[in-house]
């Protein structure tokens, strides 16, 4: 059953000859990029758009591409148009959200790289982007070293630390569900430092750990976790999971009648899980870190009305707003300290308030000086089956959580900024 | 011995365009960086090409000897010794150590089932990584420590800040690796497995023990594996457990295939084009994973010798 | 505690039964045609997404019948068309070819379906659990469990009295002697494909009534399937049925009192059966 010699030998040439003209394409392009990158300022994105991110990088890649398109139509930067450098760092593997932060600052030569969704590679490019002196902004990986222990003068991120979150959720799951609770974490550095949160904010209240779980990131079956997680008692179960594990954790307990037995809640929730999972398995205690129906937000509308346009009708999520506001913080850097310099600009940007149109927050939103996070407002509520209006109207906010009021003390975070002598 | 200049030019064209790559690279739109993965992913699929080109048996599981040592080289630089050199050779011994143990389990199997046994074993070294935290860092992967300068007495060779010396420390270490398999498939030994992978049964019947010939073939092989992981870890200062995963064998296979696995420099060639295809295609297109798709597919059904096994084709013709 | 170990070792049977489901597709694939399928989890989120896309025509039941059948004529076309044209040939380059199907699979489903996770919904009155005991016993577990035994017997059935599955059969032991006997080893092989592939379709459909729609919801199951194979044994169909529910049953126990050893546990029991019994619990000898 092989194939004759000489029907191979032309698809081969044919392919050789395809193949030929592809390769002359690279070719010519670095010398465009040359030719461009004396008038425009670039953007270096290495955040992932394929696997168990994918939706997520997606969603923040809508959210900086308005920036730009704002930016550019105020002016740009300093005068010079903004562009930007995208590079896939896939959505586990850092080894190759390295190299592409290596590849944006060293061969590109931009001016601020943006990165990640996954906790474990946006610390690994800040390390990167620490050792080459440019500034970093974190969208949407939430541990807390990153603003925390391993924190850096030039790495400066939009989403909040997992205390924070556990902070500001943890009084409405004790008093809607009661003290004793079951943890089910995933085992990577976001899901360590959410149930070290999670139990440290509940030990304040007077609420106890009656068990927990690890369970690795891709997890499919939960099925033994939750059968020890109810044999366990408690008032609730904690789920902590995120993305297609938290779709199938949640799916999982809803099926089996857990929500009935048990109260569910957890920490962060993302509008891209509720949209993910059936109707009845919407429910639980959870916190948003942006929610795009909200009275009395100046700018959250249009903020809203564009996002429409450019996603095919849906509706901005918390990452839509991580990667716009990333985007515009690199712009107001330079804007205020009126160089590109990255010392300068990361010195600018401390204790820095974002203008209301940015922050789209009740109370606004600003980076804390000594430790470059952006503390914004919380919101604390529970997910609806079917939204009223909207069928992507699926969360109700019970409480606006001041982020003053919940973030950890500067001491408390063990940030020790290494600013460069 | 006579210099046979028609025999070596390969050789040279080889070394030349090695040496002199930090010169040119960036006026080819790359950069340095992406030329020392190149030499490290070439280093891990001539290794690979040891057992799958010169002895013919399928591995689909060698990530696990690359990892493996990768993580000796980071969990040495983090914890025992700040020292690039043992840093190497503990990786090494890592790879070397658990090749030896799984090897007497495996080698008396053969084709597909072979390649899928390898592939399990190496699943179990993947989930201790990604699973024992306190020691790897677990799925974050193992972060906070440096490759060091090289000191030779009184004088120190830059590696750590300066990427052009790394580049040459890896061409070194390469150079090496690649002149020791040279020596071992040009001996006896190295005929032996060349006879294995053309007629085992014949070779069997020669008196020869198989069995032991594939063991030390693995071995070898995975021994060099292990040290080309060293050496993507210290290019990267992290590891992390996707290093190990089954799907980084599949890339080193097709490496090989892509480049001649017939062919001494085939998997160099194989390394260079991949490496170089993926990264472009990937920040080109957030649609890369098809292209290297297809890429599988049509050198599967239209290139199964590899660049370098068309091309001596086309010279004997 | 006991009353725990119980309960996972009910669950693990439950789990490991849809391991086997998948493992037998790929095992039938294996033995007769001697190619490692790595595409099967691809075609498994085919059939998911499939079923998917008609469930507002069709329903769920008629998604549960249509779309594995649509997977499996995908399947035929991937053989007659890809697969078929590496029989023959060293095993390196069916490897090869269905890793890289792999990849285009997984992406091309994330072009058409989007990244974002996809609810699938089951009928209602599948949800519940059956008791309050066994609330993991749910009615949607207890359909697909008598399902799988139901088409698994089928298989059976089809392999042990009808002429197709004699000559599958007769195949995987020795294929020239029944391609010298008249038999159109082409077509078998690319039946016996479609039959691994329905499957698959089915699996992928069984699936996404318990785990959100993605396009990578094939890739983590692959890897138990190959394990539950060379456990039971290549060649035995009953092998791989035993091997799936042992690993299931494994990774369930072991959850209860070694947590972190959950995924290792499955690769330590294939080392020992390949120590003791190289060719698996309930495979011919010599085999390989």
């Amino acid at each position: 059953m092989t194939n004759d010699g000489n029907s191979v030998r032309f698809d081969r040439r044919t392919l050789l000859k395809a193949g030929a003209a592809l390769g002359a394409l690279p070719l010519a392009a670095p010398f465009v990029q040359v030719a461009r990158a004396a008038d425009t300022i670039k953007i270096g994105v290495d955040n992932p758009l394929t696997g168990t991110y994918a939706a997520l990088g997606k969603n923040e890649a809508t959210g900086m591409a308005m920036a730009v398109d704002e930016i550019n139509a105020k002016g740009g930067i300093l005068g010079r148009k903004v562009e930007l450098a995208i590079e896939d760092s896939t959505s586990g593997d850092a080894g190759v959200a390295v190299q592409k932060a290596r590849k944006l600052i060293d061969r590109d030569q931009v001016s601020f790289i943006i990165g990640n969704i996954n906790s474990a590679l946006a610390q690994a490019i800040a390390n990167v982007a620490n050792e080459k002196g440019v500034i970093h902004v974190v969208p949407g990986g939430h541990t807390d070293s990153i603003t925390g222990q391993n924190c850096h003068w030039n790495v400066f991120r939009v989403c909040n630390t997992t205390q924070t979150e556990a902070n500001a959720v943890a009084g409405s799951v004790i008093k809607s569900a009661g003290k004793k609770w079951y943890y089910l974490t995933p085992d990577y550095a976001f899901g360590h430092t959410l149930q070290a949160g999670m139990e440290a904010a509940a030990a304040k209240l007077g609420g106890t750990k009656v068990g927990a779980d690890l369970t690795p990131l891709g997890t499919t079956d939960f099925s033994s976790y939750l059968i020890k997680a109810q044999a366990a008692n408690p008032d609730a179960i904690i789920i902590l999971q995120q993305g297609d594990d938290g779709v199938n954790v949640l799916k999982q307990a809803v099926q089996f009648g857990l929500d009935k037995k048990f109260h569910l809640a957890g920490a962060q929730l993302e509008l891209e899980v509720l949209l993910g999972l059936p109707p009845e398995a919407r429910v639980g205690t959870w916190v948003f870190e942006c929610y795009w129906n909200q009275p009395n937000v100046p700018g959250l509308k249009e903020f809203v009305a564009e996002t429409r346009k450019r996603s095919g009708g849906h509706v901005p999520t918390a990452r839509t707003w991580f990667g716009y506001a990333s985007i515009h913080t690199c712009a107001l850097a330079a804007a205020q300290a009126n160089s590109l310099d990255a010392v300068k600009m990361a010195k600018a940007l401390q204790g820095f308030k974002l203008p209301p149109e940015i922050a789209l927050m009740p109370d606004g939103a600003y980076y804390r000086a000594g430790q470059n996070q952006l503390i914004p407002n919380l919101y604390v509520g529970h997910p609806q089956a079917q939204g009223k209006d909207d069928p992507e109207d699926l969360f109700v906010v019970d409480q606006v959580v001041k982020g003053d009021d919940v973030s950890p003390t500067l001491e408390e975070t063990m940030c020790k900024q290494d600013w460069p002598a | 011995m006579t210099f046979d200049v028609k025999k070596q030019t390969p050789n040279i064209i080889v070394w030349v365009i090695l040496l002199t790559l930090p010169l040119w690279i960036e006026h080819a739109g790359s950069y340095i960086q992406l030329g020392t993965q190149v030499v490290v992913m070439a280093l891990g699929a001539m290794a690979l090409n040891f057992l799958l080109g010169y002895t013919g048996v399928l591995s689909f599981g060698h990530a696990a000897y690359f990892g493996l040592g990768a993580y000796g080289a980071g969990l040495t630089l983090r914890y025992l010794a700040p020292s690039t050199g043992s840093a190497v050779v503990v990786g090494v011994i890592a790879g070397m150590v658990a090749a030896a143990v799984i090897g007497p389990l495996i080698v008396r199997l053969r084709g597909v089932y072979f390649a899928m046994v390898t592939i399990a074993f190496g699943q179990v070294f993947y989930f201790v990584a990604f699973r024992w935290n306190a020691v790897t860092g677990g799925d974050d992967g193992l972060t906070n420590w440096k490759r060091q300068p090289l000191h030779f007495g009184p004088v120190t060779f830059d590696i750590q800040s300066n990427a052009t010396n790394f580049y040459f420390f890896v061409l070194a270490i390469f150079a090496l690796a690649v002149a020791v398999m040279a020596f071992l498939l040009r001996s006896p030994f190295g005929r032996t497995l060349i006879a294995i992978r053309e007629n085992e049964r014949r070779t069997r019947f020669m008196g020869i023990n198989v069995n032991l010939h594939i063991w030390l073939s693995w071995m070898i092989s995975c021994t060099f594996m292990a040290l080309a992981g060293t050496l993507y870890a210290l290019l990267n200062n992290f590891v992390d457990p996707r290093a190990l995963f089954w799907t980084q064998s599949g890339t080193f296979v097709i490496i090989c295939v892509m480049g001649g696995m017939r062919s001494f420099w085939g998997p160099l060639v194989g390394a260079a084009i991949f490496v170089w295809l993926q990264d472009y295609l990937s920040s080109l297109t957030p649609n890369w994973q098809s292209f290297v798709g297809l890429v599988f597919v049509a050198v599967v059904l239209f290139f199964p010798r590899g660049v370098l096994g068309i091309l001596r084709r086309r010279a004997l013709e | 505690m006991t009353q725990l170990l119980l309960l996972a070792v009910i669950n693990g049977l439950i789990v490991g039964a849809f391991y086997a489901l998948m493992a037998i597709g790929l095992s039938l694939i294996m033995s007769l045609s001697d190619v490692i399928n790595f595409a099967h989890g691809g075609f498994l989120a085919v059939g998911a997404y499939l079923a998917y896309s008609m469930a507002p025509y069709l329903g769920f039941w008629g998604g549960l019948i249509v779309a594995p059948i649509l997977t499996a004529l995908l399947g035929l076309l991937v053989e007659r068309f890809l697969i078929s044209r590496v029989y023959g040939r060293d095993p390196l380059y069916s490897l090869l070819l269905t890793f890289g199907l792999a990849f285009i699979f997984e992406d091309v489903t994330r072009y058409i379906w989007g990244a974002q996770s996809l609810p699938y919904q089951v009928p209602g009155w599948l949800m519940a659990p059956l008791s309050l005991d066994l609330f993991f016993l749910t009615g949607y577990r207890v359909f697909m469990i008598a399902l799988i035994v139901l088409v698994v017997g089928a298989l059976f059935w089809v392999m042990t009295r009808t002429r197709l599955g004699l000559r599958i059969r007769a195949g995987t032991l020795d294929l020239e002697t029944v391609s010298v006997l008249g038999v159109n080893v082409r077509v078998l092989r690319n039946l016996n494909f479609g039959i691994g592939i329905f499957l698959a379709g089915l699996a992928g459909v069984l699936a996404a009534g318990q785990l959100g729609l993605t396009p990578t919801i094939g890739s983590s199951l692959i890897m138990q399937s190959f394990v539950a194979i060379i456990i039971g044994g290549l060649g035995s169909l009953t092998g791989t049925l035993l091997g799936g529910l042992l690993i299931g049953l494994a990774m369930n126990v072991t959850a209860v009192f070694l947590p972190s050893a959950t995924e290792a546990v499955i690769y330590v029991m294939m080392a020992l059966v390949l120590l003791v019994r190289p060719q698996g619990l309930l495979g011919e000898e010599g085999r390989f």
